[in-house]
Protein backbone atom coordinates (compact mmCIF):
# COMPACT_ATOMS: atom_id res chain seq x y z
CA UNK A 1 0.00 0.00 0.00
CA UNK A 2 2.63 2.70 1.02
CA UNK A 3 4.77 1.22 -2.42
CA UNK A 4 1.63 1.98 -4.25
CA UNK A 5 1.46 5.36 -2.45
CA UNK A 6 4.80 6.27 -3.69
CA UNK A 7 4.28 5.41 -6.74
CA UNK A 8 1.21 7.51 -6.93
CA UNK A 9 2.91 10.63 -5.53
CA UNK A 10 6.50 10.60 -7.64
CA UNK A 11 3.61 10.98 -10.35
CA UNK A 12 1.69 13.95 -8.56
CA UNK A 13 5.50 15.16 -8.17
CA UNK A 14 6.43 15.17 -11.77
CA UNK A 15 3.07 16.90 -12.87
CA UNK A 16 3.66 19.48 -9.92
CA UNK A 17 7.40 20.19 -11.06
CA UNK A 18 6.27 20.40 -14.53
CA UNK A 19 3.53 23.14 -13.74
CA UNK A 20 6.31 24.74 -11.33
CA UNK A 21 8.50 24.96 -14.66
CA UNK A 22 5.83 26.61 -16.71
CA UNK A 23 2.95 27.69 -14.34
CA UNK A 24 0.73 27.28 -17.95
CA UNK A 25 -2.16 25.28 -15.75
CA UNK A 26 -3.07 27.33 -12.72
CA UNK A 27 -2.12 30.88 -13.98
CA UNK A 28 -3.97 30.71 -17.18
CA UNK A 29 -7.41 28.71 -15.90
CA UNK A 30 -7.44 30.85 -12.84
CA UNK A 31 -7.35 34.03 -15.25
CA UNK A 32 -10.05 32.12 -16.78
CA UNK A 33 -12.32 31.88 -14.47
CA UNK A 34 -11.97 35.31 -13.46
CA UNK A 35 -12.77 36.53 -16.79
CA UNK A 36 -16.15 34.03 -16.67
CA UNK A 37 -17.37 35.80 -13.44
CA UNK A 38 -16.49 39.81 -14.92
CA UNK A 39 -18.83 38.53 -17.63
CA UNK A 40 -21.18 36.82 -15.70
CA UNK A 41 -21.38 40.20 -13.85
CA UNK A 42 -21.75 42.45 -17.13
CA UNK A 43 -25.42 40.30 -17.67
CA UNK A 44 -26.43 41.36 -14.44
CA UNK A 45 -27.52 45.19 -13.68
CA UNK A 46 -24.45 45.95 -10.18
CA UNK A 47 -25.68 45.46 -7.65
CA UNK A 48 -29.35 44.26 -8.90
CA UNK A 49 -31.92 42.74 -6.76
CA UNK A 50 -31.47 39.05 -6.55
CA UNK A 51 -28.13 38.71 -7.39
CA UNK A 52 -27.36 36.43 -4.84
CA UNK A 53 -29.79 33.93 -6.41
CA UNK A 54 -27.60 33.77 -9.59
CA UNK A 55 -24.62 33.87 -7.60
CA UNK A 56 -23.26 30.35 -6.86
CA UNK A 57 -24.56 29.31 -10.62
CA UNK A 58 -21.96 31.71 -12.13
CA UNK A 59 -19.70 30.93 -9.26
CA UNK A 60 -19.96 27.15 -10.46
CA UNK A 61 -20.13 27.95 -14.16
CA UNK A 62 -16.94 29.58 -13.70
CA UNK A 63 -15.03 26.87 -12.41
CA UNK A 64 -16.49 24.18 -14.69
CA UNK A 65 -15.67 25.73 -18.04
CA UNK A 66 -12.11 26.68 -16.31
CA UNK A 67 -11.77 23.38 -15.01
CA UNK A 68 -12.40 22.12 -18.25
CA UNK A 69 -9.86 24.47 -19.64
CA UNK A 70 -7.43 22.47 -17.05
CA UNK A 71 -8.20 19.27 -17.88
CA UNK A 72 -7.15 19.72 -21.28
CA UNK A 73 -3.77 20.06 -20.63
CA UNK A 74 -3.58 17.01 -18.19
CA UNK A 75 -3.74 14.35 -20.89
CA UNK A 76 -2.89 16.80 -24.59
CA UNK A 77 0.90 17.40 -22.97
CA UNK A 78 1.99 14.01 -22.59
CA UNK A 79 0.16 13.52 -25.91
CA UNK A 80 2.20 16.06 -27.63
CA UNK A 81 5.17 15.70 -25.69
CA UNK A 82 5.33 11.64 -26.34
CA UNK A 83 5.53 10.88 -22.55
CA UNK A 84 2.24 8.97 -22.50
CA UNK A 85 4.19 5.64 -23.37
CA UNK A 86 7.13 6.44 -21.12
CA UNK A 87 4.35 6.75 -18.28
CA UNK A 88 2.42 3.52 -19.48
CA UNK A 89 5.74 1.77 -19.55
CA UNK A 90 6.28 2.73 -15.76
CA UNK A 91 5.84 -0.80 -13.56
CA UNK A 92 3.12 0.70 -12.18
CA UNK A 93 -0.59 -0.22 -12.00
CA UNK A 94 -2.79 1.80 -14.38
CA UNK A 95 -5.02 2.70 -11.47
CA UNK A 96 -1.66 4.39 -9.68
CA UNK A 97 -1.51 6.15 -12.36
CA UNK A 98 -4.64 7.54 -12.65
CA UNK A 99 -4.45 8.22 -9.35
CA UNK A 100 -1.84 10.56 -10.02
CA UNK A 101 -2.56 12.23 -13.02
CA UNK A 102 -6.14 12.86 -10.97
CA UNK A 103 -4.27 14.21 -7.99
CA UNK A 104 -2.18 16.49 -9.58
CA UNK A 105 -5.29 17.85 -11.75
CA UNK A 106 -7.10 18.05 -8.23
CA UNK A 107 -3.96 20.13 -6.65
CA UNK A 108 -4.42 22.61 -9.56
CA UNK A 109 -8.00 23.17 -9.37
CA UNK A 110 -8.22 23.44 -5.44
CA UNK A 111 -5.19 26.26 -6.03
CA UNK A 112 -7.12 27.99 -8.49
CA UNK A 113 -10.71 28.02 -6.38
CA UNK A 114 -8.66 29.06 -3.05
CA UNK A 115 -7.96 32.23 -5.05
CA UNK A 116 -11.16 32.24 -7.41
CA UNK A 117 -14.09 32.34 -4.57
CA UNK A 118 -12.76 34.84 -1.85
CA UNK A 119 -12.22 37.30 -5.55
CA UNK A 120 -16.26 36.02 -6.49
CA UNK A 121 -17.06 37.12 -3.09
CA UNK A 122 -15.01 40.43 -3.28
CA UNK A 123 -16.70 41.12 -6.94
CA UNK A 124 -20.71 40.01 -5.75
CA UNK A 125 -19.91 41.73 -1.85
CA UNK A 126 -20.77 37.62 -0.51
CA UNK A 127 -18.62 36.47 2.22
CA UNK A 128 -14.80 35.57 0.73
CA UNK A 129 -14.65 32.16 2.10
CA UNK A 130 -17.21 30.85 4.24
CA UNK A 131 -16.04 27.83 6.54
CA UNK A 132 -19.51 25.88 5.67
CA UNK A 133 -18.13 25.73 1.76
CA UNK A 134 -14.62 23.83 2.12
CA UNK A 135 -16.22 20.78 2.25
CA UNK A 136 -18.55 21.37 -0.57
CA UNK A 137 -15.91 22.65 -2.94
CA UNK A 138 -13.76 19.58 -2.20
CA UNK A 139 -16.30 17.45 -2.58
CA UNK A 140 -17.67 18.71 -5.74
CA UNK A 141 -13.87 19.55 -6.95
CA UNK A 142 -12.87 15.72 -6.62
CA UNK A 143 -15.91 14.55 -8.26
CA UNK A 144 -14.61 17.00 -11.34
CA UNK A 145 -11.11 15.80 -11.17
CA UNK A 146 -12.04 12.21 -11.04
CA UNK A 147 -14.99 12.46 -14.18
CA UNK A 148 -12.29 15.21 -16.01
CA UNK A 149 -9.33 12.99 -15.75
CA UNK A 150 -10.76 9.97 -17.27
CA UNK A 151 -12.71 11.92 -20.38
CA UNK A 152 -9.65 14.16 -20.78
CA UNK A 153 -7.28 10.77 -21.23
CA UNK A 154 -10.29 10.00 -23.60
CA UNK A 155 -10.21 13.07 -25.58
CA UNK A 156 -6.50 13.07 -25.77
CA UNK A 157 -6.36 10.06 -27.63
CA UNK A 158 -9.33 11.25 -30.16
CA UNK A 159 -8.45 13.40 -33.27
CA UNK A 160 -10.17 17.13 -31.98
CA UNK A 161 -8.95 16.95 -28.52
CA UNK A 162 -9.96 20.16 -27.08
CA UNK A 163 -13.13 20.23 -29.00
CA UNK A 164 -13.94 16.84 -27.64
CA UNK A 165 -13.02 16.76 -24.19
CA UNK A 166 -16.16 19.52 -22.91
CA UNK A 167 -18.68 17.38 -24.99
CA UNK A 168 -18.15 14.19 -23.36
CA UNK A 169 -17.31 15.50 -19.55
CA UNK A 170 -20.14 18.51 -19.65
CA UNK A 171 -23.36 16.21 -19.77
CA UNK A 172 -21.65 14.02 -17.34
CA UNK A 173 -20.75 16.64 -14.59
CA UNK A 174 -24.73 17.33 -14.26
CA UNK A 175 -25.16 15.88 -11.23
CA UNK A 176 -21.53 17.50 -9.34
CA UNK A 177 -22.67 21.11 -11.21
CA UNK A 178 -26.47 20.99 -9.37
CA UNK A 179 -25.43 19.59 -6.31
CA UNK A 180 -22.41 22.14 -6.00
CA UNK A 181 -24.38 25.07 -7.10
CA UNK A 182 -27.22 23.91 -4.57
CA UNK A 183 -25.21 23.25 -1.61
CA UNK A 184 -23.18 26.41 -1.87
CA UNK A 185 -26.60 28.40 -2.67
CA UNK A 186 -28.09 27.02 0.62
CA UNK A 187 -24.95 28.25 2.67
CA UNK A 188 -24.36 31.65 1.06
CA UNK A 189 -27.89 32.07 2.06
CA UNK A 190 -26.96 30.90 5.69
CA UNK A 191 -29.26 27.98 6.04
CA UNK A 192 -27.67 25.04 7.97
CA UNK A 193 -26.19 21.64 7.14
CA UNK A 194 -29.97 19.87 7.52
CA UNK A 195 -30.78 21.66 4.57
CA UNK A 196 -28.25 20.69 2.37
CA UNK A 197 -27.69 17.20 3.36
CA UNK A 198 -28.90 15.58 0.47
CA UNK A 199 -26.64 17.97 -1.83
CA UNK A 200 -23.70 17.01 0.28
CA UNK A 201 -24.73 12.84 0.00
CA UNK A 202 -25.50 13.42 -4.26
CA UNK A 203 -21.61 14.92 -3.89
CA UNK A 204 -20.21 11.85 -2.23
CA UNK A 205 -22.29 9.32 -3.95
CA UNK A 206 -20.61 10.89 -7.34
CA UNK A 207 -17.46 10.94 -6.28
CA UNK A 208 -17.18 7.55 -4.95
CA UNK A 209 -19.33 5.91 -8.53
CA UNK A 210 -16.61 7.93 -10.40
CA UNK A 211 -13.41 7.40 -8.43
CA UNK A 212 -14.16 3.58 -8.97
CA UNK A 213 -15.47 3.63 -12.34
CA UNK A 214 -12.75 5.97 -13.44
CA UNK A 215 -9.90 3.86 -12.13
CA UNK A 216 -11.52 0.79 -13.48
CA UNK A 217 -11.93 2.20 -17.02
CA UNK A 218 -9.09 4.13 -17.47
CA UNK A 219 -6.70 0.98 -18.61
CA UNK A 220 -9.02 0.64 -21.50
CA UNK A 221 -8.68 4.63 -22.49
CA UNK A 222 -4.91 4.64 -22.36
CA UNK A 223 -4.27 0.83 -23.70
CA UNK A 224 -2.42 1.58 -26.90
CA UNK B 1 0.88 -4.02 -54.74
CA UNK B 2 -1.32 -7.24 -55.46
CA UNK B 3 -0.08 -10.11 -54.25
CA UNK B 4 -0.74 -13.66 -54.06
CA UNK B 5 -3.70 -14.13 -51.83
CA UNK B 6 -5.61 -10.63 -53.56
CA UNK B 7 -7.79 -12.86 -55.74
CA UNK B 8 -9.17 -15.19 -53.14
CA UNK B 9 -12.42 -14.39 -52.21
CA UNK B 10 -13.36 -12.35 -48.94
CA UNK B 11 -13.66 -14.82 -45.88
CA UNK B 12 -16.61 -16.76 -46.32
CA UNK B 13 -17.91 -16.50 -42.91
CA UNK B 14 -18.45 -12.81 -43.24
CA UNK B 15 -19.85 -13.07 -46.67
CA UNK B 16 -22.27 -15.87 -45.66
CA UNK B 17 -23.15 -13.89 -41.76
CA UNK B 18 -24.03 -10.54 -44.02
CA UNK B 19 -26.07 -12.64 -46.65
CA UNK B 20 -27.73 -13.95 -43.50
CA UNK B 21 -28.27 -10.55 -42.19
CA UNK B 22 -29.89 -9.30 -45.20
CA UNK B 23 -32.79 -12.06 -45.68
CA UNK B 24 -33.37 -11.12 -41.25
CA UNK B 25 -33.71 -7.25 -42.19
CA UNK B 26 -36.09 -7.96 -45.09
CA UNK B 27 -38.67 -10.34 -42.94
CA UNK B 28 -38.08 -7.97 -39.76
CA UNK B 29 -39.15 -5.22 -42.77
CA UNK B 30 -41.97 -7.06 -42.99
CA UNK B 31 -42.64 -7.70 -39.58
CA UNK B 32 -42.33 -4.16 -38.24
CA UNK B 33 -44.65 -2.30 -41.43
CA UNK B 34 -47.47 -5.28 -40.55
CA UNK B 35 -47.49 -4.21 -37.11
CA UNK B 36 -47.14 -0.45 -37.43
CA UNK B 37 -49.86 -0.59 -39.51
CA UNK B 38 -52.23 -2.29 -37.13
CA UNK B 39 -50.43 0.45 -34.49
CA UNK B 40 -51.32 3.26 -36.45
CA UNK B 41 -55.16 2.41 -36.69
CA UNK B 42 -55.31 1.59 -32.82
CA UNK B 43 -53.43 4.48 -32.01
CA UNK B 44 -55.31 7.30 -34.53
CA UNK B 45 -58.35 5.78 -34.82
CA UNK B 46 -59.69 2.78 -32.77
CA UNK B 47 -58.64 4.14 -29.48
CA UNK B 48 -61.26 6.39 -27.72
CA UNK B 49 -60.75 9.98 -27.12
CA UNK B 50 -59.10 10.48 -23.60
CA UNK B 51 -61.56 12.40 -20.78
CA UNK B 52 -59.31 15.69 -20.78
CA UNK B 53 -57.03 15.85 -23.71
CA UNK B 54 -59.34 14.77 -26.56
CA UNK B 55 -57.52 13.73 -29.69
CA UNK B 56 -54.44 15.44 -28.26
CA UNK B 57 -53.01 12.69 -26.23
CA UNK B 58 -52.82 9.96 -29.10
CA UNK B 59 -49.16 10.86 -29.80
CA UNK B 60 -48.45 9.05 -26.46
CA UNK B 61 -48.71 6.03 -28.09
CA UNK B 62 -45.66 6.99 -30.35
CA UNK B 63 -44.08 9.08 -27.40
CA UNK B 64 -43.48 6.69 -24.76
CA UNK B 65 -42.42 3.67 -26.74
CA UNK B 66 -39.90 5.35 -28.08
CA UNK B 67 -39.12 6.31 -25.02
CA UNK B 68 -38.66 3.24 -23.68
CA UNK B 69 -37.15 1.93 -26.44
CA UNK B 70 -34.40 4.58 -26.20
CA UNK B 71 -33.31 3.62 -23.06
CA UNK B 72 -33.63 -0.14 -24.01
CA UNK B 73 -30.93 1.13 -27.17
CA UNK B 74 -28.50 2.74 -24.39
CA UNK B 75 -28.90 -0.65 -22.06
CA UNK B 76 -28.01 -2.54 -25.01
CA UNK B 77 -24.91 0.31 -25.93
CA UNK B 78 -23.90 -0.70 -22.14
CA UNK B 79 -23.48 -4.05 -22.52
CA UNK B 80 -22.17 -4.28 -25.60
CA UNK B 81 -19.84 -1.85 -24.38
CA UNK B 82 -18.79 -4.31 -21.63
CA UNK B 83 -18.62 -7.33 -23.22
CA UNK B 84 -16.51 -5.64 -26.14
CA UNK B 85 -14.20 -3.83 -23.18
CA UNK B 86 -13.70 -7.51 -21.58
CA UNK B 87 -13.53 -9.85 -24.64
CA UNK B 88 -12.41 -7.50 -27.32
CA UNK B 89 -14.78 -9.30 -29.84
CA UNK B 90 -15.27 -6.36 -32.86
CA UNK B 91 -18.91 -7.96 -33.03
CA UNK B 92 -19.93 -6.84 -29.49
CA UNK B 93 -18.71 -3.51 -30.46
CA UNK B 94 -20.64 -3.42 -34.17
CA UNK B 95 -23.76 -4.17 -31.45
CA UNK B 96 -22.95 -1.45 -29.13
CA UNK B 97 -22.37 1.21 -31.92
CA UNK B 98 -25.40 0.33 -34.02
CA UNK B 99 -27.85 0.32 -30.78
CA UNK B 100 -26.39 4.10 -29.83
CA UNK B 101 -26.83 4.95 -33.40
CA UNK B 102 -30.66 3.90 -33.13
CA UNK B 103 -31.09 4.82 -29.88
CA UNK B 104 -29.79 8.49 -30.36
CA UNK B 105 -32.59 8.50 -33.29
CA UNK B 106 -35.00 7.20 -30.66
CA UNK B 107 -34.13 9.63 -27.87
CA UNK B 108 -34.15 12.88 -30.12
CA UNK B 109 -38.02 11.61 -31.20
CA UNK B 110 -39.05 11.30 -27.98
CA UNK B 111 -37.76 14.52 -27.26
CA UNK B 112 -39.35 15.97 -29.86
CA UNK B 113 -42.63 14.37 -29.56
CA UNK B 114 -42.44 15.06 -26.14
CA UNK B 115 -42.76 18.89 -27.21
CA UNK B 116 -45.58 18.34 -29.52
CA UNK B 117 -47.31 16.96 -26.58
CA UNK B 118 -46.35 19.39 -24.15
CA UNK B 119 -47.31 22.71 -26.21
CA UNK B 120 -51.43 22.17 -26.20
CA UNK B 121 -51.34 20.33 -22.43
CA UNK B 122 -48.95 22.31 -20.86
CA UNK B 123 -48.43 25.61 -23.13
CA UNK B 124 -45.30 25.30 -22.86
CA UNK B 125 -42.58 23.83 -25.65
CA UNK B 126 -40.12 22.85 -22.99
CA UNK B 127 -39.66 22.07 -19.16
CA UNK B 128 -37.69 20.77 -16.40
CA UNK B 129 -39.02 17.66 -15.42
CA UNK B 130 -36.98 15.31 -14.27
CA UNK B 131 -37.73 12.52 -17.08
CA UNK B 132 -37.14 15.15 -19.83
CA UNK B 133 -33.70 16.78 -18.43
CA UNK B 134 -32.48 13.25 -17.60
CA UNK B 135 -33.19 12.23 -21.32
CA UNK B 136 -31.67 15.37 -22.46
CA UNK B 137 -28.53 14.56 -20.64
CA UNK B 138 -28.58 11.24 -21.83
CA UNK B 139 -28.78 12.05 -25.49
CA UNK B 140 -25.79 14.99 -24.81
CA UNK B 141 -24.08 11.54 -23.59
CA UNK B 142 -24.63 9.59 -26.37
CA UNK B 143 -23.93 12.17 -28.66
CA UNK B 144 -20.49 12.13 -27.42
CA UNK B 145 -20.29 8.57 -27.83
CA UNK B 146 -21.08 8.77 -31.72
CA UNK B 147 -18.76 11.97 -31.63
CA UNK B 148 -15.49 10.57 -29.87
CA UNK B 149 -16.32 7.39 -32.40
CA UNK B 150 -15.78 10.01 -35.76
CA UNK B 151 -12.97 11.55 -34.38
CA UNK B 152 -10.78 8.15 -33.07
CA UNK B 153 -7.17 8.55 -34.68
CA UNK B 154 -8.02 4.00 -36.27
CA UNK B 155 -11.23 2.32 -35.44
CA UNK B 156 -10.50 0.08 -33.06
CA UNK B 157 -9.09 2.52 -30.71
CA UNK B 158 -12.56 4.96 -30.96
CA UNK B 159 -14.21 1.62 -30.38
CA UNK B 160 -12.45 1.25 -27.03
CA UNK B 161 -13.28 5.15 -26.04
CA UNK B 162 -16.43 4.90 -26.83
CA UNK B 163 -17.48 1.59 -25.14
CA UNK B 164 -15.99 3.87 -22.11
CA UNK B 165 -18.06 6.94 -22.65
CA UNK B 166 -21.00 4.38 -23.20
CA UNK B 167 -20.37 2.49 -20.05
CA UNK B 168 -19.55 5.30 -18.10
CA UNK B 169 -22.90 7.45 -19.60
CA UNK B 170 -24.97 4.57 -18.86
CA UNK B 171 -23.80 4.03 -15.74
CA UNK B 172 -24.73 7.57 -14.06
CA UNK B 173 -28.05 7.46 -15.19
CA UNK B 174 -29.52 6.64 -11.73
CA UNK B 175 -27.77 9.86 -9.84
CA UNK B 176 -28.39 11.98 -13.18
CA UNK B 177 -31.97 10.89 -12.17
CA UNK B 178 -31.64 11.77 -8.62
CA UNK B 179 -29.56 14.86 -8.33
CA UNK B 180 -32.38 16.32 -11.02
CA UNK B 181 -35.37 15.14 -9.27
CA UNK B 182 -33.55 16.86 -5.61
CA UNK B 183 -33.05 19.87 -8.08
CA UNK B 184 -36.49 20.16 -9.20
CA UNK B 185 -37.63 19.57 -6.19
CA UNK B 186 -35.91 23.19 -4.80
CA UNK B 187 -37.77 24.86 -8.47
CA UNK B 188 -41.15 23.34 -8.38
CA UNK B 189 -42.79 23.67 -12.18
CA UNK B 190 -45.25 22.29 -14.23
CA UNK B 191 -44.70 19.03 -14.40
CA UNK B 192 -44.55 17.81 -18.21
CA UNK B 193 -45.18 14.46 -19.55
CA UNK B 194 -47.45 13.16 -16.71
CA UNK B 195 -48.83 9.66 -18.27
CA UNK B 196 -49.98 9.51 -14.66
CA UNK B 197 -52.17 12.19 -15.47
CA UNK B 198 -53.86 10.44 -18.39
CA UNK B 199 -56.76 8.30 -17.41
CA UNK B 200 -55.67 4.94 -19.31
CA UNK B 201 -58.49 2.33 -20.02
CA UNK B 202 -58.63 -0.75 -21.57
CA UNK B 203 -58.78 0.31 -25.04
CA UNK B 204 -55.74 2.26 -25.00
CA UNK B 205 -53.36 -0.13 -22.53
CA UNK B 206 -54.03 -2.03 -25.68
CA UNK B 207 -52.94 0.19 -27.99
CA UNK B 208 -49.98 1.21 -26.03
CA UNK B 209 -49.18 -2.48 -26.00
CA UNK B 210 -49.45 -2.96 -29.62
CA UNK B 211 -47.22 0.50 -30.16
CA UNK B 212 -44.83 -0.88 -28.20
CA UNK B 213 -44.67 -4.02 -30.41
CA UNK B 214 -44.18 -2.10 -33.08
CA UNK B 215 -41.56 0.75 -32.16
CA UNK B 216 -39.56 -2.43 -30.51
CA UNK B 217 -39.84 -3.95 -33.86
CA UNK B 218 -38.23 -1.14 -35.45
CA UNK B 219 -35.69 -0.37 -33.11
CA UNK B 220 -35.00 -4.61 -33.78
CA UNK B 221 -34.61 -3.91 -37.30
CA UNK B 222 -32.93 -0.77 -37.50
CA UNK B 223 -30.56 -2.72 -35.36
CA UNK B 224 -29.84 -5.65 -37.44
CA UNK B 225 -29.52 -3.14 -40.58
CA UNK B 226 -26.74 -1.07 -39.05
CA UNK B 227 -25.22 -4.42 -37.80
CA UNK B 228 -25.18 -5.93 -40.58
CA UNK B 229 -23.89 -2.62 -42.55
CA UNK B 230 -21.17 -2.32 -40.05
CA UNK B 231 -20.29 -6.47 -40.86
CA UNK B 232 -20.56 -5.57 -44.15
CA UNK B 233 -17.75 -2.23 -43.96
CA UNK B 234 -15.97 -4.31 -41.69
CA UNK B 235 -15.32 -7.48 -44.11
CA UNK B 236 -14.47 -4.67 -47.08
CA UNK B 237 -12.16 -3.02 -45.08
CA UNK B 238 -10.58 -6.15 -44.59
CA UNK B 239 -10.42 -6.84 -48.53
CA UNK B 240 -9.10 -3.61 -49.04
CA UNK B 241 -6.69 -4.46 -46.20
CA UNK B 242 -5.63 -7.40 -48.03
CA UNK B 243 -5.54 -5.80 -51.45
CA UNK B 244 -3.09 -2.83 -49.70
CA UNK B 245 -5.40 -0.05 -51.29
CA UNK B 246 -6.11 2.04 -48.19
CA UNK B 247 -7.52 1.41 -45.37
CA UNK B 248 -11.69 2.05 -44.81
CA UNK B 249 -13.29 4.24 -41.94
Amino acid sequence: MTAILGKVGAIVWKDVLAELRTKDIVLSVGVFAVLVIIVFNFAFQPGAQGIGAVAPGALWVAVVFAGVLGMNRAFVLEKERGTLPGLLLCPVPREAIFAGKMAASLLFMLLVEAAVVPLFGVFLGLPLFPPALVPIVLLATLGFAAAGTLFSAVAASSRSRELMLPILLLPVLVPVILSAVGASAAVFAGEPFGEYRTWVQVLIGFDVVYLVLSAWVFEYVVQE
Amino acid sequence: MVDARAGQRPSPRVEGRAAGLGWGVGALLVATAAVMVVALYMALVWAPPERLQGQVYRIFFFHVPVSWVAYLAFAVTFAGGLAYLRSGRASWDRAAAASAEVGVVFTTLSLVTGSIWGKPILNAWWGWDVRLTTTLVLWLIYLGYLMIRAYAAEQAQGARLAAVVGVVGFVVVPINFFSIRLWRGLHPGPNIGTEGGLEIEGAMAATLFVSLAAVTLLYITLLVARIRLRSLTDAVGEIKARLGVGGIR
